[in-house]
C-alpha cells in the first residue's frame, strides 16, 4: 500500500517559491491500477517522483507498506527503489546496451549472477512479447517496442510498484493500448500494484480502477474512475472528463425553459460555452432547429439544473446572448 | 627554391638523417602517448569530479571544493603552455632529474593538458541524457555505480573521440616543447631545420606531425564511430562527417 501523507513540494524558482504539490493525501492499494491524471504543470510528475523519492519532499510522508520512505538512509533508500520500477514517456533505455543486457541492469546492480539474469531476461522478453529483440540496440526499436523493453527492465528487480509518468504519451494511439493492455496483463498476472500518471483521461478510462484528480499541485478529487466519470464533483473533474462541454444524458430535469433561436450561430456553440462559462450542465429535451447557411432557428427545450442557483445563473447566460429568446415553461412533464 | 628541394632530397638519402627523423618520431610518440595517457587519467578523474559533484549533480561534493577545482582548472587553462612549461620545469628535475630531453617535457605536458582533458571530459559526460540518469536512480544505482555502469559507458564514443583531440593536442604540445630543450619532431624542425636555416628538414618535420595527426585522427573517429550503438550503420557516414567537422573546431582554441 502507498500512502502519500500531507505531501507538499516547494521549488525555489528566481520569482520565490513555487508550491508544485499542497497537502497532497492519497492511498493506493495493493493490487491497484490508479491513475493520477490532471493538466500539463499540474504537478502530476512532482507527484510521482515523490513516490521513489527522486524528488524530496519539502514536507509530508510517504509511507511503502508502512515505510516512510523519506526517513531512510541512502543505502536503504537504494533497496527499496529496487522494488519499486518506473517507465517514462521517453523510455530513457542505455542506449551503448542491448535490449537484453538492459533488462539485466537491474539485476547487475543489485549484484544477481549474470548467467542467471540473463536468463530472467530472456522470459521477460518473452513476456513483453519481443523475445527476438535481445541483441538489438534501442535506436534499432519503435517506440512501442522501446517502452516494452523499459517495462521488461522495470520488472526485472521483481518490483511490487510499477510507477508509469506519461508512459505512453510519445506513442500513436493504437501502441499505446498495446502497451496499456501490457501493463494491465502485469498489473492481474503479477499482482503489481501500477501508478499511472497521464494527462489523457482515455488512458484513465481504458486500464484504471481508481483515479485522482490534480489540479495546481492539489488533489481535487479522488475516487473510483466509475465514480469520477459518472459524477465529477469540481470544476477541474468535470474539465477533464468532458473536454468538449457538457455530457447531456445524466442531468433531471426540473426547471425547463424554451430558447427559440432568430438566426445566430448554430447552437451547439451556446451549449457548450454554457458549461465553460458558467460551468452549468443543461439538458436538451428537444429540439426542432434548422441550420440555415450557417444560422440557427427553431426551438430547443432545455431542462436546467435542480440547484436554484445554477439554474439562474444559466438563465441569465441565455438571455444575455443575442439572438436568442427565452421562456420559462413551468409545467413541462416529459 | 632549389636549396629546399636538395634539403629535402639530403634528408631522404642520408642515413644520418633517417636515424635522426626515426629517433624524432619515436620520441613524439612515445612522450606524446606517455603525457596523453597520464592526462587523460587526470582529467577523467577530474571530469568525473566537475560533473558528479556540482550541485545537482549525482553526488554533490561541498561547494568550495567545487569552487576551488574549477578555479585551478580555469587557471591552468589560461597559461600559456610554453610559460607554463618554463614554469614547471623545475619539477621534472625533480621528478625526472632533469631539465631538458623528452623525458623532461612529459610533466609539463601533463600539466597542461590535464586541465584541458577535464574540460572535454566534463562537456562530454553532460552529454549523458538526464532522464537515463533518473532511471538509473530509480532503478536503485549507487553514485559510483551511475558513473561506472551508466555515465562512462553511455558516453564511451565520445570520450575516445575527446582522447583523440587530446592526443593531437598534446602532439602539438609536445612540437612547442621542442623550441625549450624537448625532444622529438619539434626539436629537429627547431634545432636541425628553423636555426639552421634548412627549411628542407623544417619541411619534412612538419609533413611527418601531419601524417601522425591524420592517423590518430581517423584511428580515434573510426573506433568511436564503431562503438557507437547510437547509429545505424547507414547513418554512420554522415555522422563520421559531423564528427570531423566538430573536432577540427575543437582543435582550433586559443593556447593549443
Ligand atoms: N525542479 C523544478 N524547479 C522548479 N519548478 C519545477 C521543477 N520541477 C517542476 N517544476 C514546476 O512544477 C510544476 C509541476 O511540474 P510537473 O510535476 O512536471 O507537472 P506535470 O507532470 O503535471 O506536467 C510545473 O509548473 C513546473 O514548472
Ligand atoms: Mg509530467
Amino acid at each position: 500500500m502507498i500512502e502519500l501523507r500531507q505531501l507538499s513540494k516547494t521549488f525555489p524558482t528566481s520569482e520565490g517559491s513555487f508550491d508544485a504539490l499542497k497537502d497532497v493525501n492519497l492511498t493506493i492499494s495493493d493490487g491497484d491500477i490508479f491513475g493520477v491524471v490532471g493538466m500539463s504543470g499540474a504537478g502530476k510528475s512532482t507527484l510521482v517522483r515523490c513516490i521513489n523519492l527522486l524528488e524530496r519532499p519539502s514536507s509530508g510522508q510517504v509511507l511503502i507498506d508502512g515505510q516512510d520512505m523519506t526517513a531512510l538512509a541512502p543505502k536503504q533508500l537504494r533497496q527499496m527503489r529496487r522494488s519499486i520500477g518506473m517507465i517514462f514517456q521517453q523510455f530513457n533505455l542505455l542506449m551503448q546496451r542491448t535490449c537484453l543486457k538492459n533488462i539485466c541492469f537491474p539485476m547487475e546492480i543489485a549484484g544477481m549472477d549474470a548467467a542467471q539474469a540473463r536468463q530472467k531476461g530472456m522470459q521477460l522478453l518473452e513476456i513483453v512479447g519481443l523475445p527476438d529483440k535481445a541483441g538489438a540496440y534501442p535506436v534499432q526499436l519503435s517506440g512501442g517496442q522501446k517502452q516494452r523493453i523499459a517495462i521488461a527492465r522495470a520488472l526485472a528487480s521483481d518490483p511490487k510498484v510499477l510507477l508509469c509518468d506519461e508512459a505512453t504519451s510519445a506513442l500513436d494511439p493504437t501502441t499505446t493500448r498495446s502497451i496499456l493492455r501490457l501493463i494491465q496483463d502485469i498489473n492481474r498476472r503479477m499482482g503489481i500494484t501500477v501508478v499511472i500518471i497521464t494527462h489523457e483521461m482515455a488512458v484513465v478510462e481504458e486500464i484504471c480502477s481508481h483515479v485522482a484528480i490534480l489540479d495546481h499541485g492539489r488533489v481535487m478529487e479522488t475516487g473510483t474512475v466509475e465514480e469520477v466519470f459518472q459524477n465529477p464533483q469540481t470544476e477541474a473533474g468535470r474539465r477533464l472528463v468532458y473536454p468538449d462541454g457538457v455530457r447531456l444524458d445524466q442531468l433531471s430535469a426540473a426547471n425547463v425553459v424554451r430558447i427559440a433561436f432568430n438566426g445566430g450561430s448554430s447552437y451547439e456553440p451556446l451549449i457548450a460555452s454554457l458549461a465553460i462559462d458558467c460551468g452549468v450542465k443543461v439538458n436538451i429535451l428537444g429540439a426542432d432547429t434548422r441550420n440555415v447557411n450557417g444560422q440557427a432557428f427553431g426551438t430547443m427545450l432545455l431542462g436546467l439544473p435542480q440547484d436554484g442557483t445554477e439554474a439562474a445563473k444559466a438563465l441569465a447566460y441565455l438571455r444575455a446572448q443575442p439572438d436568442v429568446t427565452v421562456e420559462e415553461v413551468p409545467d413541462y412533464h416529459g | 627554391m632549389d636549396k629546399v628541394l636538395e634539403q629535402i632530397t639530403d634528408v631522404l638519402t642520408n642515413p644520418r638523417m633517417h636515424a635522426e627523423f626515426l629517433d624524432g618520431i619515436w620520441e613524439t610518440v612515445y612522450a606524446t602517448v606517455a603525457a596523453t595517457a597520464a592526462a587523460c587519467l587526470l582529467g577523467l578523474l577530474l571530469g568525473i569530479l566537475l560533473v558528479v559533484g556540482e550541485k545537482d549533480g549525482v553526488r554533490p561534493l561541498p561547494a568550495p571544493v567545487m569552487k576551488v577545482l574549477n578555479f585551478v582548472i580555469n587557471v591552468l587553462r589560461s597559461v600559456p603552455f610554453l610559460i607554463l612549461m618554463l614554469m614547471v620545469l623545475p619539477l621534472s628535475k625533480v621528478l625526472v632529474g632533469t631539465r631538458v630531453g623528452t623525458i623532461a617535457s612529459i610533466p609539463p605536458l601533463i600539466i597542461a593538458a590535464a586541465p584541458f582533458v577535464a574540460r572535454l571530459v566534463e562537456s562530454t559526460l553532460r552529454e549523458v541524457d538526464k532522464g537515463v540518469l533518473e532511471a538509473a536512480q530509480a532503478m536503485g544505482c549507487s553514485p559510483f555505480q551511475i558513473v561506472w555502469k551508466v555515465i562512462l559507458p553511455e558516453s564511451l564514443p565520445a570520450l575516445i573521440a575527446a582522447a583523440t583531440t587530446s592526443f593531437i593536442t598534446i602532439l602539438s604540445y609536445g612540437a612547442m616543447a621542442g623550441a625549450i630543450g624537448g625532444g622529438g619532431l619539434g626539436k629537429i624542425a627547431i634545432n636541425y631545420g628553423y636555426n639552421k636555416y634548412n627549411y628542407g628538414v623544417m619541411l619534412v618535420s612538419v609533413v611527418l606531425i601531419v601524417i601522425l595527426v591524420q592517423l590518430i585522427q581517423s584511428i580515434g573517429t573510426h573506433l568511436a564511430l564503431r562503438l557507437d550503438r547510437r547509429v545505424r550503420l547507414a547513418e554512420k557516414k554522415g555522422r563520421l562527417r559531423e564528427i570531423q567537422k566538430k573536432e577540427r573546431t575543437a582543435r582550433r582554441r586559443p593556447g593549443i
